[in-house]
């Protein structure tokens, strides 16, 4: 199966967004090449700033912008937003409640060779503990399109994170057209054990659930990219109905949705088995996308392997 | 652009409006037993040129698209600019005197969502002269005539991020973006040159693409006819006002003294302000009868 890289699905999105809407304004910060708003810069160069190699301004300038009615996208690498402007994020877009769309492209470890320096794996923690702030991880390169659509769509401060990495295609139109925010999407119906996944790991989850399946266990799998607001209905639904759940993310285990999950199950009084799956707070480092997946206990076969246990237990 | 006559009446009716907004101040930090009085006397004079003469605005219309707009940067400097909006009439005076309070819609610093007039939260230094970069790009996309001003401290103007803004707003090329620099020459720690160093400070200015004036921040027609001079050039810069103030301007024990960038009055201090203040709105208002 082709995979279709959701950066290209991002840019032509916002091309499209740009076409309906006079007040779409995109920045990025010199690598609009990579996160492909160049394509936006390319049709709009009116509406579209490079702000250079300065990104802390370029997301109070993003505040700026949408404080005049513009709905603001800015870009750039999730190492750089949210990593270095956090403050202008916390006081600038979200305590400011500013129209403005974060849409970084990179996050995780699946940028691979580039290292530690460039592998993003704290930007939900950090985004999600702000109020007024929403994030997104799409899971599917098309999905990003969609989510980039419902974030012009509604107003309010917006974090949305995609791979480097290209995507395989997972969903049909009309699930993406039914898309929205706060509501997850149950992949694969399942009794057993409910993973629940964002990005990249939603395809090693469908995939896990398969090799269970020849095993004998019937995997539920839901996409989770709505993180904040989170899906906490379907969630408690399945959790009750398997009695075990697994989260997976290329994010730190620590404050990510696996974390929100951890609070939402802890908190509800749900009766079952819990286990999250990511970087196990350490920093992760240069390598082959795959390799770092087997590495770092992400892959298929770390997922397959918990859920075993977790199911024979 | 509006073209003034700064004659001595305004300026006098100027001054009176900035001691009476000073005697405010003194009031509301001494009822909040917190706060930063320095900064906020340094600034006053300009904010006051702003929103009483120069600045086009409508308290009614807070959110008016074509309004000129003023960004407080210096976010310290709050209770200044809740005095300013409340005189205007952009809320009820009597919330001055819940400043800091819980439930009160003035907070510590400037919080959009709160209070009708401010732009943007601020308090965290060095984003509010991006934020009007933004500001000032969205004029001239949409092609408004409106121009953002924005006031900055001396010691805020060593947070990096204020000189990234300061590069894009000459790429930019925004004519209509004003800054003012309250250079009163003293941050927390002491003085900015023993602290960090920022001079020299014109040169910099300039050399990143800006106009540079310099004045008497405390000089009502000096800030008036920077203020105008600063919306005359048509060479496509953004225009930087260097203010030479005093921290603590107008109350005798507070100028030049640190102790006063972050500490509220006590009782004592609150009436001998207040009785100077009261004299120097006397004179103010003397000379207006003899007129």
């Amino acid at each position: 199966m082709k995979r279709i890289n959701p950066r290209d699905v991002y840019g032509e999105t916002l091309v499209k967004l740009g076409e309906q809407n006079p007040n779409i304004v995109v920045l990025d910060a010199d690598l609009s090449k990579s996160t492909k708003t160049y394509k936006f810069g390319e049709r709009f160069p009116d509406r579209f700033f490079n702000m250079g190699i300065a990104e802390a301004n370029m997301v109070s300038v993003a505040a700026g912008l949408a404080s005049c009615g513009k709905i603001v996208f800015a870009s750039t690498f999730a190492v750089f937003v949210p990593g270095k402007t956090y403050d202008q994020i916390r006081m600038s877009v979200a305590y400011s409640n500013m129209n403005v769309k974060l849409f970084c492209t990179h996050a995780g470890i699946n940028v691979g060779k580039d290292g530690f320096s460039h592998q993003m794996i704290e930007d939900i923690a950090l985004m999600r503990v702000l109020p007024n702030m929403k994030v997104f991880a799409p899971s599917d390169p098309y999905q990003a399109g969609r989510v980039a659509e419902l974030m012009a769509e509604h107003y309010g401060p917006m974090y949305a994170r995609v791979s480097r990495e290209p995507m395989y295609q997972i969903y049909e139109r009309d699930v993406l057209e039914e898309m929205e925010i706060g509501k997850s999407i149950k992949v694969r119906e399942g009794d057993d054990i409910t993973l629940l996944a964002h990005g990249l790991m939603l395809h090693e989850c469908i995939l896990a659930a398969r090799d269970l399946e020849k095993r004998g266990i019937s995997a539920e799998v839901i996409d989770i990219w709505s993180i904040k607001p989170l899906d906490e209905n379907e969630i408690i639904k399945s959790a009750r109905k398997t009695g075990r759940v697994i989260t997976v993310e290329e994010h730190s285990i620590i404050g990510g949705a696996g974390s929100a999950v951890a609070e939402l199950i802890a908190e509800k009084g749900i009766n079952a088995k819990f286990k999250r799956m990511g970087i196990m707070d350490v920093f992760s480092e240069s390598g082959d996308p795959r390799d770092l997946f087997e590495k770092y206990g992400i892959s298929k076969e770390h997922i397959v392997k918990n859920s075993m246990e977790m199911c024979l237990d | 652009m509006k073209k003034h006559v700064h004659d001595n009446e305004l300026v006098r009716k100027l001054n009176l409006i900035a001691t009476r907004m000073r005697k405010k101040i003194i009031e509301m930090l001494y009822r909040a037993k917190s706060g930063h009085p320095g900064g906020c006397l340094s600034a006053i004079d300009a904010i006051v040129a702003l929103y009483f003469h120069h600045m086009r605005h409508d308290p009614k219309n807070p959110k008016d698209p074509n309004r000129d707009r003023f960004i407080l940067s210096k976010g310290h400097a709050a209770p200044a600019l809740y005095a300013v909006l409340a005189e205007c009439g952009y809320f009820d005076k009597k919330e001055l005197l819940r400043l800091r309070e819980i439930n009160s819609i003035l907070q510590g610093h400037p919080a959009n969502t709160l209070t009708p007039g401010v732009e943007v939260s601020t308090g965290s230094l060095g984003q509010g002269l991006s934020f009007a970069v933004g500001v000032a790009l969205a004029g001239k996309l949409d092609k408004r005539d409106y121009r953002v001003y924005v006031l900055i401290g001396d010691g805020e103007a060593e947070e990096g991020q204020i000189w990234e803004a300061a590069a894009s707003a000459s790429h930019y090329k925004l004519d209509n973006l004003i800054a003012m620099l309250d250079r009163n020459r003293l941050q927390i720690d002491g003085t900015t040159e023993e602290i960090y160093g920022l001079e020299p400070i014109v040169e910099r200015w300039k050399s990143f693409g800006w106009n540079v004036l310099e004045i008497d921040g405390h000089d009502m027609k000096q800030i008036l006819d920077a203020l105008d001079k600063a919306c005359s050039f048509k060479n496509g810069k953004p225009t930087m006002i260097i203010m030479n103030t005093i921290k603590g301007k107008g109350v005798s024990f507070m100028e030049n003294n640190l102790k006063f960038h972050g500490i509220a009055p006590n009782e004592e201090e609150y009436k001998m302000a207040m009785k100077e203040l009261e004299e120097l709105e006397r004179r103010l208002e003397g000379k207006n009868e003899e007129d």
